[in-house]
């Protein structure tokens, strides 16, 4: 990375400029910088809608950019390390959908650890690949999926030596980290692409002491949430390319469904973010782990609770652990982790990322400070005393191995029934079922339906998760395939 | 030339106090800190731009914020004082003797050194034998405490600034939990006129509600505070702010006092009818 140039924010700049000229708008947005919109201008701020404009010759244009896009691309590119970047503004979920649409094709397979987010088998929907999942490695006390074992990887490989392509998480939601350097090396080998979904290591590029990113262990492409730990605006988010992949034809991907007017918003949020990491990311996210890890000891003191950080690292299946995420384990309490989740937003005023079944996860960032933390901790403790109780019939696990039957394209275009949800055991489900967030479903299209997902979505409804995925959006039916005898589309799960 | 100090007390509403010397500023850690010398309200102490204190009125809040629960609970041996680096508070307690340890919270230790310097007859205080001043974080200092105190004077300045975490339920849970079975907290409770500041006064209340069996208001009038009246929430487990109000013992302990008094005692649990209605709001979701 040349230090030098990172100081340069070319997007920022030019919207500056084209801000002093005092440019007469006759073309769109027609708000015309905000003059049409007072109400919004009210909400928003001058300088806001000012520079909610159109491409134009001096600001570039996203589709094909030229001059200001192109060099906060090629900024960006040098920041994280790749080939290439390309800026998104339909968040990491059309990175991670461009990603696996450049390289797969219909009846193409791409191997994934089932536990990925449902952008990824949305990008199947659409694509017709063939998804071979390797089951990740289970905690069984915390219930939590974690990263996908080396031998069960490389056994996917080997068994599917026409798959195309390798996804990984890196990190997962948790903040788990595969041994991605080896897998990459695996799949190299063996001629296949390593993707990486990065929605949760926008940080890895910046911080010392943190797990391996996708760019520097070697990967083909990363889709990187910058507005998750890098501090830009919401939507905005990074795919990056690494040697040997042709930056034409992802571009032609990503134009086949990202908008045409993409926001200088989004795209200057873009460019002053990785500005700000490449010159002062690493004391940043410095100090993020040292207050994670405060964070940590101050729970664990408290005592039932575990926030758990890399002791879990075992060499395999937890490779590595991010040090920035606060995740923490509440069962003992008594509570779900979910329970926690509500009882923390509506009491206490404090709203943290996720809960699911066993677990809690407080996002900390770059913008966080001790005192937050400290509020964050004396809640807890004081919710420990009003609310402890006894955890039998606690359910914890949070995953469950899918049984496929068929790719998920064909099952979410095939003839459909709706279903009451306790009648559909035994049948394959035709739609996506997921706590959202963290969004990794329970089930996919063309996956089977068993009693225990069945159980899993009335425990988790019945304490309070937000699922999301089905027609009905209360999710008492379950829209399932006609006449589709449940056979296991071949070695499809390992 | 003319000098002011301006308090914002709303958008809309300031109140400018003429200055003669700026006698401090410093950015510490934690905050910035001003001291200002006024003719009419001598000596100011200014926090983040907001007026903390003057030495013409600060009496009225710092006795009132003590006197009451002292005049209530009759044994009051262990005191915390969250905030309260300026002394004030401890100035009050320390005309009880039968106070057997004072702890003070004051994260910000540049506080206590420019009071002491500055404003000694009230900061002077801090120097008595029974007190021990902490310098941490408020919510850090409750969490390990349990059954450690007879009384908790919250003493924190405003709810937005560093202090907002001595304004939240976890904390009051924590407090809770750090008092004695017959303990009592008082906390500040904001003004009841400007909207934005109401609205603070009802989620407090609220939140001292569903943690302690007994909560009142009080008022005070503090003339250099947003629109001059203050209140200030008594939260009890045990002892009632007006039965169990001890008005001879307290004449018999001799204190001396300018605005506190046992027959006021009495009269400031009576509100005004829109305050009550503020507070009723709240009180009848439980």
């Amino acid at each position: 990375m040349e230090r030098s140039k990172q100081t340069r924010a070319p997007i920022y700049e030019a919207l500056e400029n084209f801000r002093r000229n005092r440019v007469v708008p006759f073309d769109v947005p027609g708000h015309k910088h905000g003059r049409g919109n007072p109400e919004l201008v009210q909400l928003l701020g001058e300088r806001c809608v000012s520079i909610d404009v159109n491409s134009m010759k001096p600001l570039d244009n996203l589709c094909h950019p030229v001059s200001v896009i192109k060099e906060a691309e090629e900024l960006a590119a040098d920041a994280f390390g790749a080939d290439h970047a390309f800026l998104m503004v339909g968040g990491t979920t059309s990175a991670v959908q461009s990603m696996i649409l450049s390289c797969c094709k219909k009846g193409d397979k791409i191997i994934m650890p089932r536990n990925v987010h449902r952008s990824a088998i949305n990008a199947l929907v659409l694509c017709g690949a063939k998804p071979i999942y390797v089951n990740p490695d289970v905690d069984q006390k915390l219930g939590i999926a974690l990263g996908m074992k080396r031998e069960d990887v490389i056994r996917a490989m080997e068994q599917n030596p026409d798959a195309v392509a390798v996804l990984v998480n890196n990190p997962t939601y948790y903040g788990i980290c595969s041994d991605l350097r080896a897998i990459v090396k695996a799949a190299h080998d063996k001629g296949m692409l390593v993707l990486a979904d990065e929605a949760h290591g926008t940080h890895f590029y910046f911080g010392k002491d943190l797990p391996v990113s996708a760019m520097a262990a070697g990967a083909d492409i990363a889709s990187v949430s910058m507005h998750k730990s890098g501090g830009s605006l919401t939507q905005s988010s990074f795919l990056l390319t690494g040697k040997g992949v042709h930056p034409g034809h992802i571009r032609q991907i990503i134009n086949l469904t990202q908008t045409t007017s993409g926001s200088y918003l989004l795209l200057s949020s873009l460019d002053i973010s990785r500005r700000n990491l490449a010159l002062r990311g690493e004391e940043s996210f410095r100090a993020v782990t040292a207050l994670a890890e405060y964070a940590r000891d101050e729970i664990n003191k408290i005592g039932d609770y575990y926030a758990f950080g890399r002791e879990m690292i075992n060499g395999d299946s937890i490779y590595d652990f991010d040090p920035t995420k606060l995740s923490i384990h509440t069962l003992d309490i008594g509570l779900a982790g979910i329970e926690v989740y509500d009882i923390l937003r509506d009491e206490y005023d404090i709203q943290i990322e996720f809960g699911d079944l066993g677990n809690i996860l407080a996002y900390l960032s770059i913008g966080d400070r001790i005192r937050e933390v400290e509020r964050l901790v004396t809640a807890l403790a004081d919710l420990k005393r009003r609310y402890k109780k006894d955890k039998t019939g606690m359910l914890s696990q949070e995953y469950i191995a899918p049984k496929v039957v068929m790719t998920p394209q064909d099952s979410f275009y095939a003839a459909k029934e709706s279903l009451p949800l306790e009648e559909t055991a035994g049948r394959v489900c035709s739609e996506f079922v997921m706590c959202y967030p963290p969004g990794i479903p329970v089930l996919a299209p063309g996956e089977e339906i068993t009693d225990e997902i069945i159980n899993y979505i009335v425990y988790a409804k019945e304490k309070g998760c937000s699922m999301t995925g089905p027609e009905d959006e209360r999710i008492q039916r379950l829209n399932v395939l006609k006449n589709c005898e449940v056979k296991e589309y071949g070695n499809v799960v390992f | 030339m003319e000098m002011w100090f301006s308090d914002i007390h709303t958008d809309g509403v300031k109140l400018s106090i003429r200055i003669e010397e700026q006698l401090f500023s410093s950015q510490s850690q934690v905050q910035r800190i001003d001291v200002l010398e006024s003719r009419d309200f001598g000596k100011i102490l200014v926090v983040d731009g907001d007026l903390m204190l003057t030495e013409r009125d600060e009496f009225i809040y710092h006795e009132m914020i003590t006197h009451v629960p002292m005049a209530v609970h009759p044994d009051v041996k262990e005191v915390l004082v969250m905030g309260g680096g300026d002394g004030g508070v401890v100035r009050e307690l320390i005309k009880y003797d039968t106070i057997e340890q004072i702890d003070v919270v004051e994260p910000d230790p540049l506080l206590v050194e420019v009071c002491r310097k500055y404003i000694p007859e009230i900061a002077n205080s801090l120097t008595d034998s029974r007190v021990n001043i902490y310098h941490e974080d408020g919510l850090r200092f409750i969490r390990s405490k349990g059954d450690a105190y007879d009384l908790i004077i919250i003493d924190s300045p405003n709810p937005f600034g560093a202090g907002e975490g001595l304004f939240t339920k976890e904390f009051y849970g924590n407090c809770y939990n750090a008092l004695h079975e017959d303990g009592i907290m008082i906390n500040q409770n904001e003004s009841p006129f400007y909207t934005e500041e109401a609205f603070q006064c009802q989620r407090m209340h609220k939140r001292i509600l569903e943690t302690f069996p007994i909560c009142r208001v009080y008022q005070a009038h503090i003339p250099s505070y947003p629109s001059g009246h203050w209140l200030f929430g008594f939260a009890s487990k045990k002892y009632h702010p007006l039965n169990d109000l001890d008005k001879v013992g307290w004449k018999l302990r001799g204190i001396h006092t300018r605005y506190y008094e046992p027959r006021l005692h009495a009269g400031v649990f009576a509100l005004p009818v829109y305050v009550e209605a503020l507070l009723r709001d709240v009180e009848n979701i439980e």
